[in-house]
């Protein structure tokens, strides 16, 4: 995508978008280090790497638009405007965590701005941007939900069945694809006999996108023509955004005994592929704020995770009272 | 015997079994590498026409794993997690659990459906819940859950030589358990249970990772003169009745202990039969210990709160024993 392109999008939402970039990478940088140093319990999946997407698709959506996460949701949760210290509290499984400790990581919701939770299990949370789309429709408003998932989720059928169904009843959905090239331990090309997986919307009648998900400019420019579709009523837009990911998830190393299953090209794209850099040099090729607006940026998203680290390790662990809490909503 | 965990004894027996029988395959998601290391290496000992890595389609993978089982085949499905196996649930219930009854007996459907099942992780509700109840729900599937890595070994070659559905539930919070488990064949029939401890005051049934909180209670019950006996069922069906109510018999009192929820869960039904077959032998109510009813929370603090502890347990043979 040429620079020209992205001088539409404006020196606001640009900075939006450095600011989320950051606000997710640093975030993801001290999770990798609780994990490492055993304070979080379960399992962590992180989103360094992926940054572009969910700030880009994040600076396109509406405050009251909702979004459906996936169990590598930090940055889709940041990226909506979600709470550093009630965020990192999760992760640790403190009371004052988004769930009070009851979802963790791979279960992080926060419904007032719109963000219908993360989901451990993968293409569980697609149909569910569904529901929210035809719940504004059915209110006659013109928010719209967004949808993320992996390459590996775009093999489950509840992918298929969703865009078919968004597709015939015209629902103000943006799927959200973020190809990383791994599921797991298998790569995409081995789980699927397409190239892209945008391919696919041809076979629901509904429009599919390809896009570097490693330019956070490139990929805001497709997710805010999608956001359009959607709020004019025209149905539902397939984005693919291809990235990279760090390890699938915190550990791995460990837990497969040093088997290798990344190719070395892949490595070095991914290597290549750092989104931050990408905006980076944009912004500096659009002429937009010089080298201390940055550098103020990341040292606020510092200073806002160490915040996070210490509101989470003084806040207390659930009390006994809490297992039992939150089960019925009619009492 | 060299003294093995869980994980390298399910590894064992699928090498064993594949040894020896061409016509089984393994097939699931990242069966190559391995996620919890009970299919690691088979791949390199195989190849990939006998240990199939599949894209994440459990319905898909299920099924196909069916379709193979009916014509000849006898597939393990690994579907890593218990909790995926809702996504497979059709293929499972609806045709592997049915077809050979609904087709007049013209369908064997030799399969096994792996994962692992329950709590103790700190995962959370999607990785965590206790799926076992469902299946023993449906009347012509098996349910296997071994609690230690000699039943893992010998259940699994008998799941693979069972000319019916299985599932077979390992347990990962058991994986780092060490066990001395023979590098010979052997098979655990499906259906027998094992007494773990003999007693005479109380029978305390369970399955899986509960049958080490049961035996933990055993020990400080003992310390205060109550005698328990532990049976843990390792078929969670068929199960082991004619054991347990021979216990009973003896005993007087009976306590189901089970990782899964007070309705409809394993230890209901064992209460149940035990409350229909063995109530003249009955001298305390019978007790269930289960968990408490909510999905399993992430917080390791809530957790261990939500799934039956050795103290839960004691209070439960306490309660039998106060009566009667
Ligand atoms: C239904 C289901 N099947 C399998 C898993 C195990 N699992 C967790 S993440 C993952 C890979 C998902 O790949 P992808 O959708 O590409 O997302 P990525 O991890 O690459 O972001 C798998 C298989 C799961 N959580 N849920
Ligand atoms: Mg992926």
């Amino acid at each position: 995508m040429t620079i020209a392109a992205k001088e539409a999008i404006g020196a606001a939402a640009v900075l939006r978008i450095y600011r989320c970039c950051l606000r997710i990478r640093r975030f993801e940088e001290k999770v990798a280090q609780l994990f490492k140093k055993g304070l979080l319990p379960g399992f962590v999946h992180l989103y360094i790497g992926e940054e572009a997407v969910a700030a880009g698709v994040g600076a396109a959506l509406r405050a009251d638009d909702h979004i459906v996460s996936t169990h590598r949701g930090h940055g889709h949760v940041i990226a909506k405007g979600g709470d550093l210290n009630r965020m990192m509290a999760e992760l640790f499984g403190k009371a004052t965590g988004y769930c009070k400790g009851k979802g963790g990581s791979m279960h992080i919701a926060d419904f007032s701005i719109g963000v219908l939770g993360a989901c451990g299990i993968v293409g569980g949370g697609i149909p569910i941007a569904l529901g929210a789309a035809l719940s504004s429709a059915t209110r006659g408003t013109d928010q719209v939900a967004a949808t993320f998932f992996g390459d590996g989720a775009a093999n489950e059928g509840s992918f298929h069945e969703s865009l078919n169904l968004a597709s015939v009843m015209s629902l103000p959905v943006l799927f959200v694809c973020e190809n990383n090239h791994y599921g797991e331990f298998t790569p995409a090309a081995e789980a699927m006999n397409v190239a892209d997986v945008a391919d696919r919307a041809a076979g629901y009648g509904i429009p599919g996108v390809v896009v570097d998900g490693t330019d956070p400019l490139a990929v805001h420019l497709a997710a805010a023509d999608a956001v359009q579709r959607g709020r004019r009523g025209e149905g539902p837009t397939l984005i693919e955004a291809k990235t990279h990911r760090g390890d699938h998830a915190e550990g791995e190393k460990a837990f497969l005994a040093g088997q290798p299953y990344r190719d070395e090209q892949e490595l070095e794209r991914a290597a290549a592929g750092d989104p931050i850099e990408k905006l980076t040099a944009d912004i500096a090729a659009l002429g937009l704020f010089e080298a201390d607006v940055l550098e103020e940026i990341d040292r606020e998203a510092v200073a806002a995770v160490e915040e996070a680290v210490e509101f989470a390790q003084n806040s207390p662990d659930p009390g006994p009272e809490a297992l039992m809490e939150d089960r019925w909503a009619s009492g | 015997m060299p003294p093995k965990t869980y994980i390298a004894a399910i590894r064992e027996a699928l090498g064993e079994e594949m040894g020896h029988d061409e016509r089984v395959l393994l097939i699931g998601e990242d069966v190559r590498l391995g996620v919890f290391a009970g299919t690691r290496g088979l791949h390199r000992e195989f190849g990939p026409g006998r240990v199939i890595n599949t894209p994440i389609s459990e319905l898909a993978v299920a099924g196909m794993g069916v379709g193979a089982a009916v014509t000849g085949l006898r597939p393990v499905v690994d579907l890593m997690f218990g909790t995926f196996l809702y996504l497979a649930m059709d293929q499972i219930a609806n045709q592997a659990g049915c077809m050979r009854y609904m087709f007049g007996g013209q369908a064997k459907v030799p399969i096994v459906f792996m994962a692992q099942n329950g709590g103790g992780l700190g995962a959370g509700p999607h990785h965590s819940q206790p799926m076992h109840p469902l299946f023993m729900n449906m009347p012509l599937i098996k349910v296997v859950a071994p609690s230690n890595p000699y039943d893992a070994k010998g259940l699994l070659k008998a799941a693979v030589r069972d000319d019916d559905p299985v599932v077979f539930l390992s347990q990962l919070s058991l994986g780092g358990q060490r066990a001395d488990v023979p590098d010979e064949e052997y098979t655990i029939p499906i259906g027998v249970g094992d007494l773990k401890r003999a007693g005479a005051d109380v029978t305390v049934c369970s399955a899986g990772l509960t049958v080490h909180r049961a035996l933990e209670a055993a020990s400080s019950l003992a310390e205060d003169g109550i005698d328990a006996e532990v049976i843990d069922l390792r078929t969670l069906k068929p199960w082991d009745e004619a054991m347990v109510l021979e216990s009973v018999a003896k005993t007087g009192r009976f306590v189901a202990v089970d990782e899964s929820y007070p309705t409809c869960g394993a230890a209901s039904e064992w209460a149940a039969t035990v409350a229909e077959k063995a109530f003249g032998d009955l001298r305390g109510p019978v007790q269930r210990v289960s968990n408490r009813p909510v999905p399993i929370p992430f917080s390791p603090v809530l957790e261990s709160q939500t799934i039956p502890a050795a103290a839960d347990v004691v209070d439960a043979v306490r309660r039998t024993m106060a009566r009667g």
